[in-house]
Parts: structure tokens; sequence; C-alpha cells
């Protein structure tokens, strides 16, 4: 079998496409069309009945509406809300996840045990199993209300502050439920650094205190952004967020309905676009300054 | 003199040359992880508890942990309010088979990026990774509408159908993983497979899959995982008349009063924790049995780079 170079490079963007046919397809019929579609609905007026769809162009009515009526500011605040949720809830699972990392990293007798546990929630955290445990108010630690914390928020925070913040720590123990996959991430990136490090450090006289940050929290620097961007579309996408509650919601509405649903929906990607950019140019310059260093 | 030497001693013993070596240090892991690993023990600890007191254990405040007797009628009522024979059967075909053609097609697109040259792939780099960032409510509403038209909403094809196509749950990552895994086996495998006269689709077969089996098993795992506790796209595209467990459970109340033969009794959370109970078993053996796999799954199959 001869076959010329030429030949070759064609047949084998050839070969790649037939294994890439089934993602192709799907991704033109299930997301791009779809994406384009959606776009379109979001400046239209949509509406379903028995004979099938009745679509008409009304410009950027539907984005007003969101800004002027009260479903619409409905939604707005959930979004704010989550999104200043987000900026304590990502730095908290982070933080949370490198502790617990590093110290699973140890040569500590039952690893494989506590590993176990620490990804169960992983397992077993869907929307509704997750919504029964704060329902039930297992989701919270009885110390919490018990030291009057929710008190103490309440009263020093203002009322867009508070409510968030109070969220975040009578629901402590579902934040740490989503940590588990993160967890995971940091060990792998610890087993890949080289236990001679340590040791020349420690001859050189490093402690390890000096040792963690040095060596540790550097290597772990890169999974980091990994860990955030999980982090954020992991809690944005999740089925009882209130913002995707709402485009759902509002889907089968009657005065609002498909075309508004879809205009939400747009905006919840900006704005979830926005905080991913947050904190891209937050974790840029941050590197930027070590960097400099 | 003497003194010094204990201390010296005393303090090597207690605090080691590492951390991770001194007595103290090694407690102190010990006791966070213990009381860490209990935080998220606890709430299933108190739903198992719960899910076995009855009425009278409830209302009394002198029982906290221990329930003064076994008592499963709680298990015996959600089961009937489940009807959790019928509903698993339906929840394992949207779970089970999505997974699995989800890991099939998503292998076949990581594969196609690992071992092939060929123009725009870092085009469709991006575009995966597109269908990752953007969340999966942009284009929910026109899937729906399109499945509509294809009649298959409120049908399992309407979960299955997107994942046969590498536009499931999380595909995306699914890719990632199998496209890390495929580039880490060596070529010359391939080369002289090739030199034997096997073709591409015979070598994926014959060395890509067998070699990348452990890739294979976790993407199946956490696939299978996902979907099973996914509720926004199935209480869309299936909601109204077929349930899925989990979908019976974010609707329990009204399904209880629904469910034949328990009209003279009221719902309580001892029956929930019950039915959140029977919900998180099957995952939950699938679990025991395959744990090692999920955790180690990450590591083995290099989705953390080289």
């Amino acid at each position: 079998m001869s076959v010329k170079p030429m030949n070759r490079k064609k047949r084998e963007t050839l070969v790649a496409w037939s294994f890439l046919s089934l993602w192709a397809i799907g991704f033109l019929v299930f997301t791009m069309i779809p994406i384009f579609t959606s776009l379109y609905y979001s400046m239209s007026n949509v509406v379903l009945d028995g004979e099938g769809i009745k679509v008409t162009f009304i410009w950027f009515d539907n984005y007003k509406q969101v800004f002027s009526s009260a479903e619409g500011f409905n939604f707005l605040k959930s979004v704010s809300d989550f999104a200043i949720e987000i900026l304590f809830k990502v730095p908290i699972i982070i933080v949370f996840a490198i502790i617990i990392a590093v110290m699973l990293n140890q040569d500590i007798k039952g690893r494989g045990f506590i590993r176990a546990i620490y990804f169960l929630p992983v397992i077993i955290a869907s929307g509704p199993v997750i919504n029964q445990l704060i329902y039930q108010g297992a989701a919270t630690i009885p110390i919490i209300e018990e030291m009057g914390i929710l008190g103490f928020i309440n009263s020093t925070f203002t009322e867009t502050l508070a409510r968030p913040i109070s969220n975040i720590f009578s629901e402590l123990i579902v934040i740490l439920w989503f940590s588990g996959v993160q967890i995971l991430l940091f060990i792998a990136a610890l087993q890949k650094i080289d236990k001679h490090t340590y040791e020349a450090a420690m001859i050189d006289g490093a402690g390890p205190w000096e040792s963690f940050w040095k060596i540790t929290i550097p290597a772990l620097k890169s999974m980091v952004l990994v860990s955030v961007v999980f982090t954020i579309i992991n809690l944005a996408t999740f089925s009882e967020n209130a913002a995707i509650l709402h485009i759902k919601n509002n889907m089968f509405a009657l005065e609002t309905g498909f075309g508004f649903s879809s205009a939400i929906a747009w905006l919840y990607f900006i704005a979830l676009a926005l905080i991913l950019g947050i904190f891209f140019l937050v974790f840029g310059a941050f590197n930027r300054e070590r960097g400099r260093r | 003199m003497m003194k010094k030497i204990t201390k010296a001693k005393l303090k090597h013993i207690l605090l080691g040359k590492n951390i991770n070596e001194g007595l103290l240090g090694k407690t102190a892991i010990y006791l966070l992880l213990f009381i860490v690993g209990f935080v998220y023990l606890y709430p299933m600890i108190k739903m198992f508890t719960y899910s076995m007191k009855d009425l009278s254990d409830l209302v009394n405040p002198t029982v906290q942990w221990i329930p003064t007797k076994l008592y499963f009628e709680n298990y015996r009522t959600s089961w009937i309010v489940l009807n959790y024979g019928k509903t698993l059967l339906f929840s394992l075909s949207v779970t089970l088979i999505p997974a699995l053609l989800q890991t099939i097609t998503t292998s076949l697109t990581g594969y196609a990026l690992a071992k092939f040259k060929f123009r725009g792939k870092a085009i469709l780099f991006g575009l995966i990774l597109m269908t990752y960032l953007v969340p999966q409510q942009v284009y929910m509403i026109p899937r729906f509408v399109l499945f509509d038209k294809l009649g298959i909403l409120e049908s399992a094809w309407a979960i299955i159908f997107p994942a046969t196509f590498g536009q499931g749950l999380s595909s995306a990552i699914f890719i990632l993983i199998f496209y890390q895994f495929f580039r880490m086996q060596p070529k010359s495998l391939d080369e002289s497979a090739e030199i034997d006269g096997a073709n591409n689709y015979q070598i994926f077969m014959q060395i890509g899959v067998p070699l990348a089996a452990p890739a294979y098993l976790t993407a199946f795992l956490f696939s299978f995982v996902w979907y099973w506790n996914e509720t926004y796209i199935s209480s869309l595209f299936i909601g109204s008349e077929l349930y899925t467990l989990q979908l019976k459970l974010l609707n329990f109340s009204s399904q209880f009063n629904l469910a034949d033969g328990l009209s003279q009794q009221a719902v309580n959370e001892a029956i929930k924790y019950s039915a959140t109970i029977l919900i998180i078993l099957p995952v939950l053996i699938v679990y025991i049995i395959m744990q090692k796999w999920f955790v180690e799954g990450i590591d083995r199959t290099g989705i953390t780079g080289e």
C-alpha cells in the first residue's frame, strides 16, 4: 500500500471527520442552530398553540420588558443575588478544597476511605436531594444559629448584601458539598510535585511553612483557574438556582412566554460571562503580581 | 545536658522534621479531616436516623438520634408514593442509555482530536469549550420547540437524542478527558499496527479502545451519576406524564396525595427522608462498588494536564 503524502493528508482529514461526524451533526442540530434560534426568539413574540409556532419579530421589546416589569425585576434580583453569593462561595470552595487536598495528600492512614467520604456528595447531590436537606435544616451547622451569626449579619449589612451572605451561612454544608471534584483536581496536581523538591528546600533551610507557600501553592496555581471555572459553571447551572428557575417558569407563563424567557436566558449568559471575566482578570493580576516578585 | 536532649527529642516526636511527621501535626490533620468528614456525613446520618422514626418518635423531643424502635413503615409508604419499581426502570432508561451513548460519541470525538491532524482543529476545540460555557438554558427553548416538532417530547428520546450526538450533559468535559487520554497513548503502537496493514478504524477498535478502558469506565460512571442527578432538563422535556425518581422527589407532597391507599395519612419529614434515601440508594450502591474508579478516575484520565 503506497500512498502519496498529499493523499495521506486528505485521507487523514476524511478519517478524522468520520470520527467527528456524530458530534458535528449533533452540534449543528442540537446546539448551534438552537443558539441562533434562541437569539431570534429573544427578539420576538413567540406563541405556541395547537397548530404550531407563531413568531413575530419585535426587536428589543423583550429586553425592555425585563428592565421594566415585576417579573423581570425578580429575575434581575436573583441574578444579582447569585453574583454576590458566588463572589463569596468560589473563594470558600477553592480555599477549602486546597486545604483538604493538602491534608489528604499527606501520608495518613485510611486515606482511601477518607477520600471516599469527601467525594460522596458529588455522587448524591441532585437538586431535589439538596432541596430536601436545606428544607429539613440538615444543611446547616446548628452552632451557627445558636451563636446568633445570622442576626449579626442582618443587622450590620444592608439588605442587598445581608440576604446573600446569610444564605451562605445557612447553607454552609451544602457549599462544602460542591467541592468534591475540586479536591480531586488539587490532589492530582499535588501528586505531580517531585518529592525531591521538598527535600532540597529542607536542606536549604526552608521550614514546612515556606515549603508550603513557595512549592505547594505555585504548583496548584494552574489548577485554581480550572477549578474556578468548574465551580462557577457548576453553581450557575445547578437545577435549583433561582435564576434558571425563572427561565424555565417564564417559558409557560401566559404574559411572558418563550420570547421573554429566551431574553432572560441570554442576559443570564452575559452575566455569567461577566462573572467569569472578573475572576479571570483578578486571577491574571494576581499571577502578574507574583511573577514580578 | 540531659534535659536538652530530651527536649530536642520531645520536639522531634511532637513536631517532626516535616509537618506530617510530628505527633502534633498528625493529630491536627486527623482531627481536622475527621471533623470536616463528619460535617459531610452529618446530613446523611441525620437523614438515615430520621427515616426510621415513627410519629411518636418524631414529636418526642428526647429522641434525637436513635429511634426507640426499628420502624420501616416510612420506607413502605414512600415506596408506594414513588411507585419505586416502575419509576426506577424509567429512571434507568434515561440514565444508563444516554450515559452509554454519550460515552461512545465523546470518545470518538476525543480520539479524532487526539490522533489526527486536520485543519480547523483549534476552532473545533473552541466550539467544544463553548458548549461547556454557554448555559443550556440559552438553547433549551429552541430544543424544546424542535423536540415538539419531532414529537419526542415526553419520552426518553428527548434525553437520549442529544446524548447520542455528543450534546448531552457535560459532553465537553468527557471529550477533553478522552482527548487527554488518547493523546498519552504511544504513537509507535498505532504506527506498527498501520505497518501491519490495519486501517484507522481497526487501530481505534483494537488498540485505542482497549488501552483507554479506564477512561471509558470513568466517563461512563460520571455520565451515569450526572444523568441520575439531573432534573432541570428532564422536568422540562419529560415532566408532565412520566416521572424519574428525582422528579417524584421534587414533587413529593403532591405525589403523596395522588398515591392510592394513603389518604388518611399525612406526609411528614420522616417519610420524605426515607424517600430521599431510596432515591440516592442506586447511585450509592454503584459508588460503594466502584468507589476507586470515581475517586482515582480524574487522576488516571490525565484531565489535570501534563
